[in-house]
């Protein structure tokens, strides 16, 4: 019998006001009971819609029912056939927008809790799993993939699985991008980004880290050392100011530099060398899961207030809700149709205030949202020592700039045909924020994959 | 991880590493940056290429032991391994078409200026070089950089080598003996930097200066390095390190270089309270 309550079993998730001093997850995950409870709400439908909201067709209903009968390896098997990093999954995407939005039990009630059995099965299979087997045989072409980003890691994955030899190069010490540097530890432990890691190099793929490509190494230089096709999977790390006055004085930090001295540097953790200002008033400029997470951060580092600055609405923000719902119920402040105009500071040009002034909506702009109006004459000041820009990113220009023949758009975005993400130049495909700008770790995961595909078709013809 | 091949105390405060970087040792050119981790610990640094070897594949840093990481650094043996070491980062120093040019370094940037004004040299450019120093017992590189210019003047602030003075009047006296540059490079602390800018301003000699923000990932994507140049926001691991010394506002650039300066002298501090404590139980 299936279930029928008509909400989602509860997640545990740990006090707002002790998690806000910690960095430890905040939601603790479902229990077996819970789990098995929680599966037995899907009604296993034949139509499945909630496949078709999730961009790597995760084969949902069928690792449900594994739950439901309490066979999680199986259910693991399932998953990871189109998903290489179901623990990040599980944690990080809007599922509220994809697979749970096509949900039939949302229509009158909750939809299935698919996220969190999706993170309940891939963090069993962590704790009681056996090592995985790979018996793939290889098939003798190479492949160089460019960032260890979701997209990166995704297409290496795939094509490992075809029998490719993968080489990944990452610019940074440590693979992942932003599951690393951007995504907050309180959200997502970096443990279990490593670990997903770590299985992907045990399917064989070589990841290189510290190289910079396009630096280092050009596309070019990687064909000519008998790569057949290449991947571009190198984000949007390209961090966007608002070019107010005061935005070079000390305090003032970019969510990227911000949260990568946090989450890559650990610099919340004594141990570590990285330093970062502990500040006691902060502001931050943004509404998206960017914004929540260097706010939350900030939180934890000891701040006292917290300030979201954002020139929209609540309704307008794209930060996922829960996001905002968590960042409320531990204490942050929100600020809304406001919007800076300009950072303040002492004599020994650190930040002392932001001065803001309100909005207002006005009509629709070409994008269909309303537009924010200043209000004359509203400035009006909020004393604070730190400032975190989180306004966007976009896609860093270093391999556009140094490869002949890969064609951009105007905002930096690299240009590839939507069905195969090819791009310009013969053998090289690209996925992810490098050709999206800023978006998300799914939607990376989607395009990797559909380029793995690609790349096999395009090696595959080519050898015939 | 990347070996080091050699080591060689060039005074107290300053020693020089190869590190083996083949990849690295390739591409890198005179003006570009390095980026090290010690360990996992550790926190990322720049440190500028000080030469390279195509063939060894090894890249040559000099650096000056001011801080936690440095001195971290200067613990590590030939032999012994830097976890992470990536580059060649930010732009090569644009050096093509100079007749005539004042390569100025101080102090431990004399470790920066030498490969421009070695590079400069084998372009078949004329290069006066001016290294100065606080006193003599930290002159480093002496016997590099006369090898590579026409003229080097060494100065001191006490005046311990018997020639006492700044840099900036040694370039001052250059000048207006009718050396007719038409580049100076200066390499050193900002205010130093700062000092020769004001100086060639007034005669309207094109200078170049190598910035040295903080930075972390030296790849562009944080802002950390931004400065302000030619009143514009420019990030110094992809824009520079090296630009204009006319248009860069130094004010800015030295306040926002304090910017740790508590937790780096605490850092420090704790460390060397460590050494001592194993040298004692040692």
């Amino acid at each position: 019998m299936p279930n029928m309550s008509p909400v989602k079993t509860p997640m545990p998730e740990q006090e707002p006001n002790i998690r806000n001093k910690n960095f430890e997850e905040v939601s603790l995950g479902y229990t077996e009971e819970m789990a098995v409870e929680e599966a037995k709400r899907c009604l296993n439908c034949k139509t499945k819609p909630c496949v078709n909201g999730c961009p790597v067709s995760v084969r949902i209903p069928e690792f449900i029912s594994c739950v439901a009968s309490g066979d999680m390896e199986n259910a693991y098997k399932i998953i990871k056939t189109t998903n290489s990093l179901p623990a990040v999954c599980g944690r990080v995407c809007p599922q509220e927008s994809q697979c749970e939005h096509n949900c039939v039990r949302g229509i009158k009630g909750e939809p299935v809790g698919i996220g969190r059995l999706e993170r309940y099965v891939a963090d069993w299979h962590m704790k009681h799993g056996g090592a995985e087997t790979f018996d793939v045989k290889p098939n003798g072409h190479k492949v160089a993939v460019i960032g260890a980003g979701p997209a990166g890691l995704t297409c290496a994955g795939d094509l490992a699985a075809m029998g490719y030899s993968v080489t990944v190069y990452e610019a940074l010490h440590t693979a992942g991008g932003v599951l690393m540097y951007g995504i907050p530890q309180f959200r997502l432990p970096k443990e279990i980004v490593q670990k997903e890691i770590d299985g992907l190099k045990a399917k064989g793929v070589d990841i290189q880290t510290d190289m910079v490509m396009g630096k280092v190494l050009s596309v070019d230089e990687l064909f000519d050392m008998g790569y057949e096709a290449i991947f571009i999977g190198t984000g949007a790390g390209l961090p966007s100011f608002m070019n107010i006055p005061g935005e070079e004085l000390v305090g003032t930090y970019s969510a990227n530099e911000f949260l990568t001295r946090v989450n890559l540097m650990k610099a919340y953790l004594d141990e570590y060398d990285t330093p970062i200002i502990r500040p006691k008033n902060v502001a931050v400029v943004g509404g998206g899961n960017v914004a929540m997470d260097a706010a939350r951060t900030a939180k934890r580092l000891g701040a006292e207030n917290v300030y979201i600055v954002y020139r929209r609405a609540e309704e307008q923000m794209p930060a996922r809700k829960e996001e905002i719902h968590h960042a409320k119920e531990e204490g942050i402040l929100f600020n809304l149709l406001r919007n800076p105009v300009a950072i303040h500071g002492d004599e020994n040009g650190r930040v002392r205030s932001i001065e803001c002034i309100e909005m207002e909506l006005g009509e629709p702009d070409a994008s269909g949202r309303r537009k924010p109006v200043p209000k004359e004459g509203s400035n009006f000041e909020i004393p604070v020592d730190c400032v975190v820009m989180a306004i966007g990113n976009s896609p860093n220009p270093l391999i556009r700039s140094t490869t002949e023949g890969l064609e951009a758009n105007k905002k930096g975005c690299i240009v590839v045909d939507e069905a195969t993400m090819a791009t310009t130049r013969e053998g090289v495909y690209a996925a992810g924020d490098a050709v999206s700008g800023a978006a998300t770790v799914i939607l990376a995961m989607g395009g990797g994959k559909e380029a793995a595909r690609s790349i096999d078709q395009y090696i595959q013809s080519k050898t015939k | 991880m990347f070996t080091i091949v050699e080591k060689r105390i060039l005074n107290d405060s300053m020693t020089l590493m190869a590190v083996e970087a083949p990849y690295i040792a390739k591409k890198a050119k005179a003006g570009q940056f390095i980026i090290l981790r010690v360990n996992e610990f550790g926190e990322r640094i720049p440190l500028t290429v000080a030469d390279y070897d195509r063939e060894k594949g090894t890249i040559t840093i000099i650096y000056q032991k001011v801080g936690k990481t440095t001195l971290m650094l200067d613990q590590l043996n030939v032999g012994d391994a830097i976890l992470d070491f990536i580059g060649p980062l930010g732009k090569a120093t644009e050096l093509e078409g100079y007749k005539k040019v004042a390569v100025i370094g101080g102090g431990a940037g004399c470790a920066i200026a030498y490969p421009q004004a070695k590079a400069l040299h084998n372009m078949g450019a004329k290069v006066d070089m001016i290294a100065g120093f606080r006193n003599k017992d930290i002159i480093i590189l002496e016997d590099e950089m006369k090898a590579v210019s026409d003229h080097l003047i060494l100065t001191t602030d006490d005046g311990s080598n018997g020639n006492k003075g700044f840099v900036t009047d040694a370039l001052r006296k250059n000048i207006e003996d009718g050396a007719n540059y038409d580049l100076v490079i200066a390499i050193g602390p900002l205010v130093m930097m700062r000092a020769v800018c004001n100086l060639t301003k007034e005669y309207h000699i094109k200078t170049l200066i190598s910035m040295n923000p903080i930075m972390i990932d030296g790849t562009g994507m944080c802002g950390g390095c931004r400065l302000t140049v030619g009143g514009k926001t420019k990030f110094a691991c992809v824009d520079g390190p090296d630009f204009d010394g006319h248009e860069v506002d130094f004010d800015e650039a030295i306040k926002r270089s304090r910017t740790y300066f508590d937790a780096e002298k605490e850092a420090t501090h704790e460390y060397n309270c460590h050494l001592m404590e194993g040298a004692k139980n040692a």
